[in-house]
């Protein structure tokens, strides 16, 4: 399904002409299967976010490519419709001048769905996060942050993509709505039309949601493993990692 | 759109917009509501005093004051104006692909608009309208010409902050064509920000073709203009200092106006100003800020 193949990424850092170049990734290659759930797990500034814009065709790799389905996604036309994206901050993820209409209709409108039915799929998907269909007209300053990341879910699964990435879609949630929100994915997730990638800093909502782990060190993939498989992991680093969140 | 409402809560903002607004019509329909024919010349009332049909007076070659005044709106603020839109025009085509698709793009457009800007804005300016010679239309090239560059790099910046939005992100990873999340969620976004620094620089424009044309630089005769206006008055400065009064009163109103409107413009858009003027109008008017504020 989405697929890397030695993705190499660096960053300038410093000035423009002066500075030198910090390698983020390092020569990543894995595939999330088809209807597979994949958590990508990390410290942070290990890279997770940057190989998620990767991920999503946003920025282009300075070596490797990524694909979706044999397709190259830095091109935009293999992303329209089968790909999607949840983001951490969910107050910056809608357009202020959006309603929640508008919102969920813009991937389906990329996608080229025909328009009639629109409408009621829109009320179909506000009911399926578990948001009365009155939002459709609110603003996202009208809505509470648990609320606004439903309603980028909904927006997520529109258009029913192949594959949706979430990027730390729950950490900036309170701890009761994080629960439900994992929840509501989980059920998405049971349909099993759709693979997803759930990178996030968090173990425990990994292992909740996730088939597979892979564990993210410095730009490059330390181990990869089935969930269920979580207790015997071979590195010092995941075995730290997994042993603080633990504790907390 | 709740900058128009803010705006028209503002009773500054709403005077200054009514004053513009008054003025702009003047002069569209100068041809039609002017009382006289602004460039007939008639020695026999050279100086003369206001009276029923030139309520004005009228100046040395005894033409209608007030009608020049009417007729100098084209040249002294609507011209100004269309440069205005011209210089923003190009600006924000820069500073949005500039902003939008930084990497190389930006570079190459930054380092252009930083050898415009390191020009010295009045000699260039000046060096211009020797080369290309006196004319309102010189100036009004001149004032594109210097100008662009430093309204490329203001929206740039704001261009630059609102891509970075995840909205934005979202609408790129889902397969957005790049024209459309321009039009759609950059554009609406960078109108407050490009509307701040357009209505910043027009009094300083309305100024600066004045003062070029004070100094015969400008509009060329027969042609009205407010700092020709002034020009012609001041060779009777001391015998009838009356004269300078019409046109230096309409270069200041109208400066006025349109800085009050800009000032009005940026309190609206600036969550931190705006709550400090909602606190002046809440002692203003007690009871009703309410419903002001629900509107
Ligand atoms: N656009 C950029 N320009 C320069 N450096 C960047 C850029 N984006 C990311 N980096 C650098 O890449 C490194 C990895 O950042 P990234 O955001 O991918 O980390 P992360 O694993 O998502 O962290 P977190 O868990 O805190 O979100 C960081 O050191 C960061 O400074
Ligand atoms: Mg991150």
């Amino acid at each position: 399904m989405l697929k890397a193949e030695g993705v190499d990424k660096s960053y300038r850092v410093g000035g423009m002409f002066a500075g030198s170049k910090r390698q983020v990734l390092h020569d990543v290659s894995f595939e999330c299967a088809r209807g597979e759930c994949l958590g990508i797990i990390g410290e942070s500034g290990s890279g997770k976010s940057t190989l998620g814009r990767l991920l999503l065709g946003i920025e282009k790799p300075d070596r490797g490519t990524v694909t979706l389905k044999g397709r190259n996604v830095m091109d935009r036309r293999t992303r329209a419709g089968a790909l999607s994206a949840v983001f951490q901050n969910y107050r910056s993820s809608l357009n202020p001048y959006f309603t929640v209409e508008q919102a969920i209709m813009e991937p389906m409108k990329a996608a080229r769905l025909a328009r009639d039915g629109m409408e009621e799929k829109i009320g179909e998907l506000l009911q399926l996060v578990g948001l009365p269909a009155g939002y459709r007209s609110k603003y996202p300053h009208e809505l509470s942050g648990g609320e606004a990341q439903r309603v980028c879910i909904a927006r997520a699964i529109s258009t029913e993509p192949g594959c949706i990435l979430l990027d730390e879609a729950v950490s900036s949630l309170d701890v009761s709505v994080q629960a439900q929100v994992l929840e509501l994915l989980r059920s998405l997730k049971e349909r099993g039309r759709t693979s997803y990638i759930f990178i996030t800093h968090d173990v425990q909502a990994a292992a909740y949601l996730c088939d597979r782990i892979m564990i993210f060190r410095d730009g490059r993939i330390e181990e990869t493993l089935e969930t269920s498989k979580l207790g015997s992991v071979r590195s010092a680093y995941a075995r730290k990692l997994l042993a603080s969140s633990i504790t907390i | 759109m709740s900058l128009w409402n803010q705006l028209s809560k503002d009773k500054w903002a709403v005077a200054s917009m009514s004053v513009i607004g008054v003025i702009l019509l003047a002069g569209v329909l100068a041809p039609w509501i002017a009382p006289n024919d602004p460039y007939a010349v008639q020695m026999r009332l050279r100086f003369a005093s206001p009276s029923w049909e030139y309520w004005l007076g009228n100046d040395h070659l005894g033409r209608c004051i007030l009608s020049r005044i009417i007729y100098g709106i084209r040249h002294s603020i609507l011209w100004v104006l269309a440069a205005l839109a011209a210089s923003v025009l190009i600006g924000a085509l820069i500073g949005f692909a500039a902003g939008y698709f930084r990497g190389r793009t930006d570079a190459v457009l930054m380092r252009i608009c930083d050898v415009m800007l390191s020009f010295p804005g009045y000699v260039m300016m000046l060096a211009i309208v020797g080369i290309l010679g006196p004319g309102l239309e010189n100036i009004l090239l001149a004032f594109i010409v210097m100008k662009w560059a430093w309204f490329a790099r203001v929206i740039r910046t704001s261009v630059m902050q609102y891509a970075e939005m995840d909205y934005v992100r979202f609408a790129k990873a889902v397969g957005i064509r790049h024209r459309t999340i321009l039009i759609r969620h950059m554009l609406p976004a960078a109108l407050p920000d490009i509307a701040v620094i357009a209505s910043g620089s027009i009094c300083s424009m309305i100024l600066q073709v004045s003062g070029l044309s004070f100094l015969s630089l400008g509009i060329q005769a027969p042609y009205a203009e407010w700092g020709m206006m002034l020009n012609e008055a001041r060779a009777v400065m001391f015998s009838r200092p009356e004269l300078m009064l019409a046109p230096g009163l309409a270069i200041v109103i109208s400066v006025m106006a349109f800085n009050f409107l800009a000032d009005s413009i940026q309190v609206a858009l600036d969550p931190k100003l705006r709550t400090k003027s909602a606190r002046r109008r809440t002692k203003e008017a007690e009871n009703k800020a309410y419903e002001y504020v629900r509107g």
